[in-house]
């Protein structure tokens, strides 16, 4: 049986881009203001002295931080410096967090590391959004904290604070990898003060 | 590698295509871009020239006009020539394409297209390459204001 030719696709590929086009003009009109580095984890009232849910705290914190799993986020040079930290060198599997997920939906960390343009920002938010919670994100660079040399760019994100709250920024350009490991010891700091019970049962 | 002579080419266009539409002193070569497809053609196709690959195109704003660049070199011949193409109007600048002539000038052209504006008439795909559709004005242009913070 001869395969039917499709004929013409559904959307010609100037509609495509228009319509991303459309995407991305939506967004960077959505995202001039940064949004706020969640610190409500600082300071937090001590819990009711429940010696059950401390320590269930306890110990959901300590399995999180000793098997927090990275979303693959390269964009740039930074990335480099991220896969060298993966490698046997720096040797971030010793933090038990070797495993760099391809899927969102499997990574609680997210590294974004490197340039990010308008362009890519709205796919950064989607997959940020399609991350379970908890999620952290650590923006990994001088774009990260404020666009770095491309601030003031026509096509660069001025901080990734525009578009994702960001829990730990490493500055350098790009940072070595021991800077990141640092920044993900930063990161473990902050599991262990969470209270996940709490929020469970919303106190 | 042999770099091919001005003012030699000059005279060479020239006398195929009428006065006036090369120029050339001993630092540029310069092109008016109405016959611009023909004299690509006649470029690559000549036996002497042979100038079969085209390295870049790119383009300069000078604030009130554009100059093209095209860097041209013959593998067979083992020669090179940079030959330049001015853009008089701003409002609505345009020049022939080389696209059909060179396939390596498609993306390049696109390229120029996006960041400076510059029409290729005869293009068979013009549209913008690294910038999204409805990005507003040509960011490479000298008079181009960013905006955002």
């Amino acid at each position: 049986m001869a395969i039917e030719n499709p004929g013409q696709p559904v959307y010609s590929d100037i509609e495509l881009d228009a319509r991303e086009g459309a995407i991305v003009e939506s967004f960077f009109a959505e995202h001039q203001t940064a949004i706020p580095d969640p610190a409500d984890w600082i300071g937090a009232p001590p819990l009711p002295d429940n010696i059950l849910l401390t320590t269930v705290d306890k110990v959901i914190n300590w399995s999180r931080h000793y098997s927090l799993w990275p979303v693959t986020f390269g964009l740039a040079c930074c990335a480099i410096e991220m896969m060298c930290t993966a490698a046997s060198r720096f040797d971030i599997a010793r933090f038990g967090m070797e495993v760099f997920r391809a899927s969102p939906r499997q990574a609680d960390l997210m590294i974004i590391a490197g340039t990010l343009t308008w362009k890519m920002a709205p796919w950064l938010k989607r997959i940020y959004d399609q991350m379970p919670e908890p999620k952290w994100v650590l923006a990994m660079g001088a774009c990260g904290t404020s666009g770095g040399i491309f601030k003031g760019s026509y096509s660069v994100v001025p901080g990734f604070n525009k578009v994702v709250p960001i829990d730990v920024y490493v500055p350098g350009c790009p940072p070595r990898p021991e800077a990141l490991l640092q920044a993900i010891m930063e990161i473990h700091n902050k599991i262990e003060k969470m209270s996940p019970t709490r929020k469970a049962s919303g106190v | 590698m042999k770099d091919l002579g001005f003012i030699e080419i000059a005279i060479r266009i020239r006398e195929r295509f009428g006065d006036g539409i090369a120029a050339a002193d001993d630092k540029r070569l310069i092109i008016e871009p109405p016959r611009l497809a023909e004299i690509a053609a006649f470029l690559r196709d000549d036996p002497e020239l042979n100038l079969d690959y085209l390295s870049s195109v790119t383009a300069i704003d000078h604030k009130t006009d554009f100059t093209l660049i095209y860097r041209l070199y013959s593998l067979s011949q083992n020669h090179r020539l940079t030959m330049r193409v001015p853009v008089a109007d701003r409002v609505s600048p345009a020049v022939p394409s080389v696209t059909p002539i060179w396939r390596g000038a498609d993306l390049q052209e696109r390229e120029v297209f996006d960041l400076f504006g510059i029409e290729f008439s005869g293009h068979p795909n013009l549209k913008r390459l690294f910038l999204w559709e409805g990005f507003p004005g040509y960011p490479l242009r000298k008079d181009w204001v960013s905006r955002g913070p």
